[in-house]
């Protein structure tokens, strides 16, 4: 059993907004991958809570591309879900791929990615992904639906800017977020399988014959919350593409990140590994064979 | 707070008065008395308690039981096709040897159901990923890699 108040789950998101707004004693619950493990352990955020599920909310699952070309996610899609369907596997395979990455197949079919962004974690493998994609997020809320982007959207470790009566509602990647860019996602954990990332380097890619036109990167658990190489992508842009470069890069992102210590790896494991993933990230994306 | 859930388990309709703080597996285990689910560990880490719901492999114990309300649930004690005999997966993990203690093999069957039924025929390292939800102390994985891949090869040429 598990200590909590109440179950509730709401016939549209209005209603499940309306919920939460009524009670400051509600909290939202997805898949639950996140909120139970927490209520386990006696987290003060969730014991004694009243619930409210998201899941069953019509269209809170579904993908879909728009005319303009965005790709719209729905926040209780499930990482089994963006791993099998076709619109990303078309447009945005990278995220296919970082979803892939998460837990075990139990896992992947229970835990949703906007559980994944809401959790707030830096090591949440959709999350640098999704912000190498520029991704926008739609909140809905009392005053209607809101879109901000996803970078920012972190505020800290387990702490997101989500206000109580506000739901995530949708993940959107718009077309030049991808078009024209190849993405790539590595996660470097201890165990191939069912383990937190020790880090994680997003990529997105535009060449131009061999030039670099454009290069996103994105790192879990380079710091509290997932983050941007800032320097690291104003230096790639416009060079020849070769291993010097890339090792400019890495270095370059020593400069943008702020790795710790943890019980996981040591900070100058974490360096090492801040430095010479992007390089794979990117061999990755393009083609090569870049898995850690 | 108690709710009336309908579901249908192992092909029977069931309607259950739970408690909403339940989790899926204390409803199957307590209520339903199928005890052919374990629990490990409690928080999604061991894979004991898997069971298919509407045909995707999840941890039962990390699942309300109200999320089952309208759902199909499939646990072990629903894979064989009459009583007194085995599913094909559950022949091949006593054929191969897949079975020491016996404590992880409930929920490895069931992870292995699903995975044959999305993959028909797995490589070894498909079924490894496929099966890396569960937790087995005993075996070392081979001869469970086997059983799943011995599987796959009989329905191949059946
Ligand atoms: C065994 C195990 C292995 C795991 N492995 C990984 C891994 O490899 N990589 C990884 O990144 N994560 C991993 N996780 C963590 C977890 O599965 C993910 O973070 C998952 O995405 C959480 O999603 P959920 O739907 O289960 O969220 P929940 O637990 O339901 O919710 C998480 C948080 O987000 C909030 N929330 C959820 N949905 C919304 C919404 N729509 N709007 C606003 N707030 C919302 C909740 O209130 C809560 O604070 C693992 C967990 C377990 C138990
Ligand atoms: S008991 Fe459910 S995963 Fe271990
Ligand atoms: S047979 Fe004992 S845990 Fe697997």
């Amino acid at each position: 059993m598990y200590d909590f108040a109440s179950y509730t789950e709401a016939a549209d998101i209005h209603e499940a907004v309306g919920l939460l707004c009524a009670n400051p004693n509600a909290r939202i619950i997805a898949g639950g991958t996140d909120v139970l493990i927490k209520l386990r352990s006696r987290d003060e955020a969730f014991v004694g809570r009243d619930f409210v599920g998201v899941t069953r909310i019509p269209g809170m699952t579904d993908i879909r591309l728009c005319d303009d070309g965005t790709i719209v996610i729905g926040a209780a899609a499930s990482f089994a879900k963006i791993e099998g369907d076709a619109v990303i596997a078309q447009h945005l395979p990278s995220l296919a791929q970082a979803a892939g990455s998460v837990g075990g197949p139990q896992i992947r079919n229970m835990g949703t990615v906007g559980g994944n962004l809401a959790n707030g974690a830096t090591s949440a493998d959709t999350a640098s992904m999704l912000l190498a994609c520029d991704a926008t997020l739609v909140i809905a809320g009392a005053q209607g639906d809101t879109e901000v982007p996803l970078a920012g959207f972190h505020q800290g470790p387990g702490r997101v800017k989500l206000e109580h009566g506000q739901i995530l509602k949708e993940i959107r990647v718009a077309k030049a977020g991808y078009e024209g860019y190849k993405g790539g996602y590595i996660k470097f954990a201890v165990r191939r399988a069912m383990d937190i990332a020790t880090l994680g380097c997003a990529v997105m890619i535009k060449m131009d014959g061999d030039r670099i036109e454009d290069l996103r990167i994105a790192f879990g658990v380079a710091g509290p919350v997932p983050l941007r190489a800032a320097s690291a992508e104003a230096y790639a842009k416009g060079q020849t593409l070769c291993d010097e470069v890339l090792e400019q890069i890495g270095r370059k992102c020593l400069e943008d990140t702020n790795a710790r210590d943890s019980w996981r790896a040591a900070k100058a494991f974490r360096q090492q590994l801040i430095s010479v993933l992007p390089g794979r990230a990117v061999r990755k994306a393009l083609g090569g064979d870049g898995d850690a | 707070m108690r709710k009336l859930i309908n579901i249908e388990v192992n092909g029977k309709a069931r309607e259950v008065a739970v408690d909403v703080r339940a989790s899926l597996l204390e409803v199957l285990r307590g209520e339903l008395e199928l005890t052919g689910s374990k629990k490990g560990c409690g928080v999604g880490e061991c894979g004991a308690c898997t069971v298919l719901m509407d045909g995707v492999a999840v941890n039962s114990c990390i699942s309300l039981a109200v999320w089952a309300d309208g759902r199909k649930v499939t646990t072990i004690e629903g894979v064989s096709p009459e009583p007194g005999k085995l599913s094909d997966v559950q022949q091949s993990f006593v054929d191969s040897g897949a079975v020491q203690c016996g404590f992880c093999t409930p929920g490895l069957v069931m992870a292995a159901t699903a995975l044959l039924g999305e993959q028909p025929s797995p490589s070894r390292e498909e079924i490894r990923r496929g099966l890396s939800g569960n937790l087995c102390r005993c075996t070392g994985y081979s001869t469970i890699i086997d059983a799943v891949e011995n599987v796959a090869k009989t329905r191949g040429q059946a």
